[in-house]
């Protein structure tokens, strides 16, 4: 077993029958992957990934079919074994963790009952003996208190906690291969932070190969030891961490590093380069490269003409590469164009602030049957905040700390309890958005997270555009074709997708009809609640830039909430961050980012993935419960997690704002001097470039 | 999206295109009603049913209320009525096909009733949510755990039976259902971000309601009102059995089997062959609702 890998796959081939007819999914591919290796698979959506993970362990449902190649596994050939055979390896020999964590849980069953069926069934194990090994697992996973936990039924665990109960599930029954499927996209980056700094340990610790998918390359890069980058269902490179990210040839793999927003790059010193284009389907393929459509380097002829075949990296091995021109390109080196660098706009006049901004809900019942009222939910504490012409300003924290409620008082969807916002110059925090006038409405817009949802299915894109036109320009009805394909022109699109509806257009479409539909009005503030963050990088890249650009050209306030630091960094002119309802920081952005932190801050930023093997940072682990939403409050809301507590004074006392320079504050009772000793830089600034 | 592209290239000016387009529309919804069995069995029975209604009058035999006094003896299937005849001489085969015609009127004019209606309160209720919400809940409640046979007696009963009391009635009683229906779906979609969208740009509640959120809402709704036809077609049989459907002598499925079930012992024809007719009609309902849901999952 020394020498022979734990998994060869060779010329793999799949097939998905769909009403268009055989689509092949997966040309030809090949991979290997030895005991106790690593070895991640980052590409686009719709590149295959997940296809490739689900024929190994032959998962591939009725429209798709194995149609050639083999899969072995430790010297096993998997894609002819029987179903008793296969039963006898899935779970046993190789175990699945997959994105979401809810679904992969019986929500009926205690925790500890699922876990100890993988050894009773596997194993033939006593229930004694397999409660003892599902303690010792959860203990393993760093779940606190594992026995009350075996108790527990899936929906009394947070999502990080359910996904650690389910990377248990998957290692009990010692897993020579575990197979992770974007294990941690749906989490918060301080809990995906700690889920693959565990899945690290534990892969050292059971000697399980991993094969980990994942959309970021950034986390690919804290667990894997080789990468591969998969395009059109082919891996056209491949190598270690440190060969990919240090010396790409393929060009794609270029185009997704340039496109990566890093908490180094801003957009006045390094502006993302999307890749042209979207995945293409895999209906039509090309006689060439795959990949050519796309490619900024492609030379007729000789890129499309072949099928490209993979070679090695000269002085490199174990880096292969398929692209004709890998040895030609010059080396490559993040972008960073100092020369380029435009000045910040000038802080003008607050178009938008919040005073004092409180948003509390009741709950449905006034009084509980018996005891006491219940109180009420605090969804915003007396928030201040304030954002000038043509900035941009970035509103961060982890899900449930209030972001999305802040976007929906300011825009009127909800009312303020008690406080203000003030839009340009007039006072809105108590009118709803039916009550604000239409000169009101159109001084701010909104865009919306789900590109999904956020257009609706019925309606073609043409009307959904118009309709805003008539609705805040007062236009007719007659005269909204030219105004429509102006609008998707400005947003890069062809303005015969105006037919269309949404069902036709590609996650990154949807959101820039979204965004025309919110510069209809030509509004002054627009408010975008996490408008990126369901795209692909790539996408997000292009999207992310035709913000900043329509917000140069149109001299538009742009708030953007976020939960990803890398975009706010690049992205921000001055950031929020709130924990709680309750901002923790508020300041220019390369203030923010650099010490003195507020440990929150702190915390956060020392848990963003950052795509470069190099990279070593202290990681900053929260522990301890998040108080919930209607307790009362007596001191800072961060004291329970707080890993620079002081001590009493953190749980009683509120924590004063102590501001810093003219516009930037943090709340928190340790004095500013002593956390700018004790903090050490997380971010490189950008001017410093690498 | 290869027809649209089609038609621009032909050149034909923007009317006429788009009405070629609304064409190629229908013509590939009703390819993909083929697509599914039950679908296609349903539409067919129920397409098959509405020909004969329609060309009742040039088709039956016989006038629907003609004795064939001469037929009496021996009411049973013949030659000259190949279906027999009832107690009273007259010919069961028109008599189907005559009545084949109140049926299809009524009911589908009775589930757009109840659909326009329901749609209306559950859309109200749940975009509302609170009191109204629970007003219209509990209204429908109310007219649900009534037993409708009763109600339908007492309310034709006072107000008379006529083929648009009928229809009165079964939209009334109906349009709780759909209204149940509307509003879960509507709670769900109003949540929906293009709602938030709408709203943004000031959309009155009605323009939300109507335009926002109802056409997300037509899938389940057009499949239960397949459903609810063919149970609106056992109801209009029910009635006429009880007496209180159309008024005699025009024929009436149901109005048949009353006036022939004493006979049932000695000559069950009389009362099976509309009850065979009203069977069919219901099955190709159902089948239509179960194929359009199939269709439904499907996409």
């Amino acid at each position: 077993m020394t020498d022979a890998p734990l998994l060869e796959v060779q010329g793999l081939q799949v097939t998905y029958t769909t009403r268009a007819g055989e689509v092949p999914v997966i040309p030809g591919l090949s991979l290997s992957l030895a005991a106790g290796e690593a070895l991640g698979l980052v590409g686009e959506s719709g590149c295959g990934k997940s296809t490739v993970a689900l024929s190994i362990v032959r998962y591939l449902g009725r429209a798709g079919r194995i149609t050639g190649g083999r899969i072995v596994f430790e010297g096993r050939e998997l894609t002819t074994l029987g179903d008793a055979e296969l039963r006898a390896i899935r779970g046993r020999r190789i175990a699945m963790v997959y994105q979401d964590p809810m679904a992969s849980l019986n929500p009926v069953m205690t925790v500890g009952r699922q876990l100890m069926e993988v050894p009773m069934t596997h194993e033939g194990v006593g229930a004694a003996a397999a409660r003892a090994r599902a303690i010792a697992m959860l203990g393993e996973v760093k779940l606190a208190d594992p026995a009350a936990v075996m108790e527990r039924y899936p929906h009394q665990l947070s999502g990080g906690q359910q996904q650690r109960i389910v990377i248990a599930m998957a290692l009990i029954a010692g897993p020579a291969l575990l197979i992770m499927d974007e294990p941690t996209t749906g989490l918060d980056v301080t809990v995906e932070a700690a889920v693959l700094d565990l899945v690290r340990e534990l892969r050292h610790r059971h000697r399980s190969a991993i094969l980990f998918i994942s959309h970021n390359l950034g986390s690919v890069v804290r667990v894997c030891d080789r990468v591969g980058l998969m395009y059109r269902g082919e891996i056209v490179e491949e190598g270690s961490v440190r060969q990919i990210f240090t010396n790409p040839r393929h060009p794609y793999t270029r185009g997704l590093l340039d496109c990566l927003p890093t908490l180094g790059r801003d957009k006045r010193h390094s502006p993302l380069v999307p890749i042209p284009g979207q995945v293409e389907s895999a209906i039509a393929r090309p006689a060439g490269c795959g990949f050519a459509r796309r490619c900024p380097h492609v030379e007729a002829g000789r890129c499309t003409a072949h099928p490209i075949g993979a070679v090695t990296v000269a002085d490199e091995a174990g880096h292969r590469v398929a692209c004709v021109r890998a040895d030609e390109l010059p080396r490559w080196t993040r972008r960073h164009d100092a020369a380029a660098a435009t000045e910040p706009a000038a802080a003008g006049e607050p178009v938008i602030a919040a005073h004092h901004l409180t948003k509390t809900y009741e709950p449905r019942r006034r009084r509980r049957r018996f005891g006491a009222a219940r109180p009420p939910v605090r969804a915003l504490t007396d928030v201040d905040l304030a954002a000038a012409r043509r900035q941009t300003l970035a509103i961060v924290g982890e899900s449930g700390c209030g972001k999305s409620t802040l976007a929906k008082v300011l825009s009127g969807i909800e009312v303020a309890t008690a406080g203000g916002v003030t839009l340009d110059g007039v006072e809105v925090g108590a009118l709803s958005v039916d009550a604000r006038s239409r000169a009101l409405r159109r001084k701010l817009q909104m865009v919306f997270q789900n590109p999904d949802s956020t257009l609706n299915p019925s309606h073609t894109v043409g009307y959904a555009i118009g309709r805003a036109l008539r609705q805040l320009q007062g236009r007719r009805p007659g005269d909204l074709a030219a105004g429509v394909a102006r609008l998707l022109e400005a947003v890069h699109l062809s303005p015969a997708l105006a037919a269309r509806k949404p069902r036709h257009l590609s996650g990154g479409e949807k959101q820039r009809v979204a965004i025309a539909r919110a510069l209809a009005g030509d509004p002054d503030v627009i408010v975008a609640d996490e408008p990126v963050s369901a795209l692909d990088v790539s996408v997000q890249a292009a999207v992310i830039n035709l913000l900043n650009e329509l917000q140069a050209t149109r001299g538009a306030t742009l708030i953007f909430i976020s939960h990803d630091l890398a975009v706010v960094r690049y992205l921000a002119d001055h950031v929020a961050v709130m924990y709680l309802g309750a901002i923790a920081e508020f300041g220019p952005v390369e203030r923010v980012f650099a010490p003195p932190y507020h440990p929150y801050t702190e915390a956060l930023l020392s848990a963003v993935p950052v795509p470069d093997p190099d990279h070593v940072g202290a990681r900053i682990l929260l522990e301890g419960p998040v108080p919930r939403a209607d307790e009362a409050l007596g001191g800072c809301p961060f004291a329970t997690r707080c890993p620079r507590r002081l001590g009493a004074v953190c749980d009683d006392t509120p924590p004063p704002v102590q501001r810093l320079a003219a516009d930037h504050r943090i709340a928190c009772h340790i004095p500013a001097a002593e956390l700018r000793r004790l903090q050490a830089p997380l971010v490189e600034p950008p001017a410093a470039g690498r | 999206m290869s027809t649209p592209a089609a038609v621009g290239a032909l050149g034909v000016s923007p009317p006429v295109a788009a009405r070629l387009r609304r064409l190629a529309r229908w013509r590939r919804r009703l390819r993909a009603l083929g697509a599914s069995r039950p679908a296609a069995v349903g539409l067919g029975i129920i397409v098959v049913w509405v020909g004969l209604a329609i060309l009742a009058p040039a088709i039956a035999p016989y006038a629907p209320n003609a004795n064939d006094l001469a037929a009496l003896a021996h009411p049973t299937p013949s030659r000259a009525h190949w279906l027999g005849t009832d107690q009273l001489g007259r010919d069961l085969l028109s008599r189907i096909l005559w009545g084949a015609r109140p049926v299809l009127v009524i009911a589908p004019l009775a589930v757009l009733g109840a659909a326009a209606l329901g749609s209306l309160l559950g859309l109200t209720a749940g975009y509302y949510g609170r009191w109204v919400g629970v007003v219209i809940t509990r209204a429908g409640d109310i007219v649900l755990s009534f037993p409708v046979i009763i109600l339908y007696m007492i309310i034709l009963a006072h107000f008379g039976s006529s083929a648009w009391n009928i229809i009165g009635v079964l939209t009334l009683t109906k349009a709780p259902i759909i209204a149940r229906i509307v509003r879960g779906m509507t709670i769900d979609l109003r949540e929906r971000e293009y709602v938030a969208a709408a709203k943004m740009r000031g959309e009155s509640a009605l323009y939300i309601m109507l335009v926002e959120i109802l056409p997300n809402a037509r899938g389940p709704l057009i499949v239960d009102m397949c459903l609810r036809t063919g149970y609106n077609v056992i109801i209009i049989g029910v009635l006429g059995f009880l007496g209180i459907g159309l008024p005699p002598p025009d024929p009436d499925w149901g109005g048949m089997v009353k006036d022939t079930y004493g006979m049932m012992m000695v000559w069950p024809h009389m009362s099976l062959v509309p009850c065979a007719a009203i069977s069919s009609l219901v099955v190709g309902f159902n089948l239509l609702a179960v194929g359009l849901r199939e269709l439904g999952l499907r996409d």
